[in-house]
């Protein structure tokens, strides 16, 4: 149960094998779903590009519920290729979690920090990187933090790092705690024939809403990637 | 069973795993470029191309049912010109026909004055020449008979002249 991580270290850095792996799984499965999807596309759609179209129009949905889809067009492709990894990502570590001489190394990529911080932190830079770019930095440094009254000034401040951390640790933290209740149901049922009988039902439960878990938490970092966007680059709202 | 695992940051090491953010934001930002180009942008152009071929698709509806609009108003159009022709054309010719058939009764109605004209006028004839007939009869059978009842010769010429007063005499009072 109590797994080490395969860490390493390089040019004073540290980094984790296992995130790695996992980081470079997902984005190959991804890629694959997406190419295959895609190839021989036909007017009237048929099979994957169905689905892949109405993955399209969803992530479509959330942007247009945010912007219009004038300013919000170029942030299509984030929005998708941002639903498609995050959704794979959560649902790795579902099936089976695999360790070797005590090491994890199969896992989903989402169940450690430092991989939503990134992402997160990603988010919230584009967002002010676009907020400069749409309004100049007179425009955006008015609009993001002082209104709507200047002496809330400090709140927006922690605003912005509350916005990085809940949208990190949010993922995170769902993720992680499927897996280790996952972990637990598996240990129960690898410890006797009786507990691997007992374990059987919440196992396929708990699988069953860690799929829908990892789905909805997908959607939710799309759906506040954009509402955060829209903040800094809408001029009213 | 401990769940000291449980806690943040765990795995025993100092520091943030840096190599796993960029490892993040490498595998991210790659596979963003990659599916843009493979997966996402011909996606999105055939869906672009669809709701413009759907839009043209409208548009050459609404166009055909707009030409359709005009050839069915235009059609009735000619239908209502017919009819007015064929009514016009049936008008003159029941006028033409009364007018021939005027024409035909005027034409028989002289033709039947002519006739009997024609016929009154041979009768006329008919009777001059019957008359004058009988009037020779007469006269040659009054010549006979005085002859006989004389049974004298006088000259026929003087007998027949003598006669022919008298008769002409009778017929002017006939």
């Amino acid at each position: 149960m109590e797994h080490k991580n395969p860490t390493f270290e390089l040019f004073g850095m540290y980094g984790n094998w296992s995130n790695i792996l996992m980081l470079a799984v997902t984005t190959l499965i991804v890629f694959l779903i997406a190419f295959i999807a895609t190839r021989n596309l036909k007017m009237k759609p048929t099979g994957m590009q169905n689905f892949m179209e109405w993955i399209m129009d969803f992530v479509k949905g959330i942007i247009k519920s945010n912007f219009d889809w004038k300013t919000g067009g170029r942030f299509h492709v984030l929005g998708i290729t941002f639903l498609m990894f995050i959704a794979v990502a959560n649902v790795l570590g579902l099936p089976f979690s695999i360790s070797y001489d005590g090491v994890l190394w199969w896992k989903s990529p989402t169940a450690d920090p430092t991989i939503t911080m990134t992402l997160a932190v990603m988010v919230i830079m584009l967002s002010h990187y676009y907020g400069i770019k749409a309004k100049g930095m007179k425009g955006y440094a008015v609009d993001t933090y002082l209104k709507p009254m200047p002496f809330l000034f400090p709140l927006k401040i922690i605003e912005e790092f509350a916005n990085t951390l809940t949208l990190g640790l949010r993922l995170y933290g769902n993720i992680y705690a499927g897996e280790v209740l996952l972990g637990l149901i598996a240990g129960l049922a690898t410890s006797s024939a009786f507990g691997f009988v007992g374990a059987i039902i919440p196992a396929m439960a708990w699988q069953g809403f860690s799929l829908f878990i990892g789905g909805i938490q997908a959607f939710i970092f799309v759906m506040l990637t954009m509402v955060y966007m829209s903040h800094k680059v809408s001029t009213d709202h | 069973m401990s769940f000291d695992y449980l806690v943040l940051g765990a795995s025993g090491q100092d520091g943030l795993n840096i190599w796993d953010s960029l490892a993040t934001l490498f595998f991210f930002i790659l596979l963003m470029a990659l599916l843009k180009k493979v997966a996402w942008g011909p996606l999105m152009g055939i869906m672009t191309q669809r709701e413009e071929l759907i839009a043209s698709e409208i548009a050459a509806a609404e166009n055909s049912r707009g030409e359709s609009e005009r050839l069915l108003e235009e059609q009735r159009d000619l239908l209502k010109e017919a009819r007015t022709v064929a009514l016009a054309i049936v008008e003159n010719a029941k006028k033409q026909g009364d007018a021939s058939r005027e024409e035909i009764i005027t034409i028989a109605r002289s033709e039947a004055i002519r006739l009997k004209e024609s016929a009154i006028r041979e009768i006329d004839t008919e009777k001059e020449r019957a008359i004058a007939a009988v009037r020779e009869e007469v006269v040659s059978l009054s010549v006979l008979a005085a002859s006989k009842v004389l049974e004298k010769e006088i000259s026929e010429e003087d007998n027949r002249a003598l006669i022919e007063a008298t008769i002409a005499k009778a017929g002017e009072v006939n």
